[in-house]
């Protein structure tokens, strides 16, 4: 066992980071906020060429050739950036036996993801080439839903809604199966997104308790400020080494060296780990801001709102709780 | 110690419900999303239907337009109001909970006769100008300076957070009247007219997306001497007195409010299927709406000790701190049981699929609720409040 990642996956992590951390700040997740559907297409395409989309699609295929262990290191830098968008969807679209698969691996179309329901929540709808739409049973690709009703407010003003009656049927790329192996990949890209904003939210909450003065000292120096920093810090480290650990377990089961079961059960301890760590990191972000951090100017309501439509998606924490507890 | 009602308050309870079931219907349409003016419209028209029906400032003296009535009936009054789905005090929330309040505990007789009835007749909305850019929880240390010039101050600086600034009337102003004082001892706090040449309000968005409060800019406002309340450079005594009030009592209707979202969120399980039956009967869901449904009824309890508090020593004290924390603790943790039942249905505001029969937005519920840790002193404040203050334990700074 070595459980530290290797120089590769380190550059592979910095090199995102780097690119993110120009290319998208406060006003570029705004100016998103305005374009169809929350997504910069632009952004999209250089997001795909860059792999992020096809991490675990094989070389010969066009892809990166790496593991989910990898993908949990792009996933977790999308997420500290923010990045708007139907990520999961297209990542998971770019891995399947479809038409579309070769344009959402590279960043040319979006595909949405969601959960049969009635009626649907649609994300990014606007944006959407093509939605997955996963149940118990199957999975179906289908064209983005008319006569969808947008919601005037979204929670996350980055993750435009609508409201759909009726999804549409589409047409079946897969059964039970794949529909289980969908959900978990979706679950452990959710988790990893969730380690990310947390890990904003802490080193925001950081930048201000280290900086903000009242009673004459840095609040960062206050112990209930620092106990409340510290403890959500403990939970985003130990979330993110399930995060990891799940992404190496997923590995080795494609590879046969580990049973897929076990690999699942890692998902679900990653998956309920990162929920609760991205919901107290980004509370406590809000928290240490003070009056700012209720403001809509201040992104730390952008990370709390994000982690709160992550726990919502395919692959939840709470269908995590179920496969957890029946594995038990 | 009495929870039973006199017969009196009962016959006060149901003369009340009579009227609430009569006025109710008659009320105007709910204003539109962030439209401040509508609100204060609507909020002032509502207290203006209170005084007429002698309903307003239940608990106030006669002489200034209340009712003089007991604590208890205050308390019945919110309950039936509550019940009734009547509207929240909204724009009124400064001046009859604790702008009003203050007047009446520390204002000059002069004072109270002028601004406590058009508070109760809801001609004045008031707003509260305490918070600065460098002084939140450290209040005291605050900046904006008010130099005596005649019969005037001359006041500058900025304020911030000041939540319906943009339709106020008049603003509770916590200004420094000595710099070279004890930063608690320079302090004056001050009726500020907000129509005043020098006054200019900011709006600012919430993270709920609304414009509720604002950056204040005073550039020479002259303010007359006359609206000092309490005495020049007793300001943070008075303000300690306007904190009691807004901690401890103005939360009261709040509370019932919450005892609302959580009958609605129990509906809301009891229909919303779950693993084959319904959320309501996940031992773990409900094992948390029941724990919630207890706290919000045990926080009831103590309101009623601090109302009564109030009513015997002028001011609530220390209880609100209490309240307040056990209060935003519940609330926290409702907001995420909420989330958990309504699945997908948490993706937006404004309840677009008809999840509540009773039209609460629990997704605008989860987010208010994290202003309660902040607004009127945050948690981590009201910790050493508490700690310092109830149970005597040294200050660390
Ligand atoms: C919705 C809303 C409405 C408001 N309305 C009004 C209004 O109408 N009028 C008005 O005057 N103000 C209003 N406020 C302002 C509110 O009172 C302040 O935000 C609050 O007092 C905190 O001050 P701050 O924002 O400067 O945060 P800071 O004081 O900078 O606090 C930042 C963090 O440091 C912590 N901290 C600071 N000092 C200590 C300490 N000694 N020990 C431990 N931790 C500490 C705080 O708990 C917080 O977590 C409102 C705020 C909100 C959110």
């Amino acid at each position: 066992m070595d459980f530290e990642p290797t120089d590769d996956q380190v550059a592979l992590q910095t090199e995102l980071r780097r690119f993110l951390a120009e290319r998208i700040d406060h006003d570029a997740r705004r100016a998103i906020a305005e374009m169809p559907g929350a997504v910069d297409r632009d952004l999209w395409r250089e997001l795909g060429g860059m792999g992020v989309f096809s991490v675990t699609l094989p070389e010969s295929a066009g892809g990166v050739g790496l593991g989910f262990a990898e993908a949990t290191l792009v996933f977790e830098e999308l997420g500290r950036a923010a990045v708007p968008g139907p990520l999961v969807g297209t990542f998971l679209a770019a891995g399947l036996d479809v038409d579309l698969a070769a344009s959402a691996a590279a960043g040319e179309a979006t595909v949405g993801l969601c959960p049969v329901g009635d009626p649907a929540f649609v994300e990014h709808l606007p944006a959407l080439d093509a939605l997955l739409v996963v149940d118990d049973g199957g999975v179906a690709l289908a064209e983005p839903p008319a006569g969808a009703r947008p919601v005037d407010r979204p929670l996350d003003p980055l993750t435009p809604v609508a409201v759909v009656e009726a999804l549409p049927a589409g047409r079946p790329v897969g059964d039970g199966d794949l529909a289980r192996e969908l959900r978990t990949r979706a679950a452990l890209l959710a988790a990893a997104l969730q380690v990310g904003l947390a890990t904003a939210a802490v080193e925001m909450a950081t930048g201000h308790a280290n900086q903000r003065v009242q009673f004459g000292r840095v609040i960062g120096q206050f112990q209930a400020v620092k106990h409340m920093l510290a403890d959500a810090q403990v939970q985003v480290e130990v979330a993110r080494a399930a995060v990891q650990a799940a992404g190496v377990e997923l590995d080795d089961a494609a590879a046969g060296h580990q049973e897929a079961s076990a690999a699942r059960r890692a998902v679900d301890v990653a998956r309920i780990v990162a929920s609760r760590a991205a919901d107290r990191a980004t509370r406590a972000c809000i928290q240490v801001h003070g009056g700012m951090g209720f403001t809509w100017e201040l992104d730390a309501h952008l990370y709390l709102k994000r982690a709160l439509v992550l726990d919502a998606g395919v692959g939840s924490p709470e269908d995590a709780k179920d496969a957890l507890a029946a594995a038990l | 110690m009495r929870l039973r009602e006199t017969p009196e308050e009962q016959a006060f309870r149901r003369e009340l419900r009579l009227w609430l079931e009569e006025t109710l219907p008659t009320l105007p349409p709910e204003p539109p999303f962030d439209d401040w003016e509508a609100k204060r419209a609507y909020d002032t028209g509502w207290q203006r239907r209170l005084y007429e029906a002698g309903y307003a400032g239940v608990s106030w003296p006669k002489e200034y337009g209340g009712r003089g009535a007991t604590p208890s009936e205050e308390l019945i009054f919110l309950e039936e109001t509550e019940r009734a789905g009547a509207p929240y005090v909204g724009c009124c929330f400064v001046s009859t909970l604790h702008a009003g309040p203050t007047i009446i505990a520390e204002g000059t007789p002069e004072q109270r006769a002028r601004y406590l009835p058009p508070i109760l007749r809801g001609d004045h909305v008031w707003c509260q100008g305490f918070s600065e850019p460098e002084a939140g929880s450290d209040l005291a240390s605050l900046r904006t300076r008010a130099v005596r010039d005649g019969n005037h101050y001359v006041v500058t600086g900025q304020k911030i957070w000041t939540s319906h600034a943009q339709v106020a009337d008049f603003c509770e102003l916590l200004v420094r009247t000595d710099p070279d004082a004890p930063k608690h001892k320079g302090i004056t706090w001050l009726i500020m007219p907000m129509d005043l040449p020098g006054i200019e309000v900011r709006p600012m968005r919430t993270l709920t997306g609304e414009s509720e409060f604002s950056e204040m800019f005073l550039d020479e406002v002259r303010i007359p001497v006359e609206n000092v309340v309490g005495a020049e450079n007793d300001g943070w005594r008075v303000a300690m007195v306007t904190f009691g009030f807004e901690r401890g009592t103005a939360f009261v209707s709040e509370l019932l409010a919450s005892k609302r979202l959580l009958a609605d969120l129990v509906e809301i399980a009891k229909k919303t299927p779950w693993r084959g039956a319904t959320a309501w009967d996940d031992a773990g869901i409900r094992d948390e709406l029941v724990l919630i449904e207890a706290e919000l009824e045990a926080q009831w309890a103590l309101t009623k000790r601090n109302v009564s508090r109030a009513a015997r020593h002028g001011t609530p004290g220390v209880g609100g701190s209490v309240f307040k924390l056990a209060y935003h603790e519940t609330r926290e943790r409702m907001g995420e049981v909420a989330l958990r039942i309504l699945g997908r249905a948490r993706l937006a505001l404004d309840d677009p699929t008809g999840v509540s029969a009773r039209h609460l937005d629990h997704v605008h519920q989860r987010l208010y609720a994290l202003s309660l840790s902040i607004a009127a002193g945050t948690a981590q404040i009201q910790r050493n409040i508490v700690g310092e203050r109830l149970l005597g334990l040294p200050k660390d700074r």
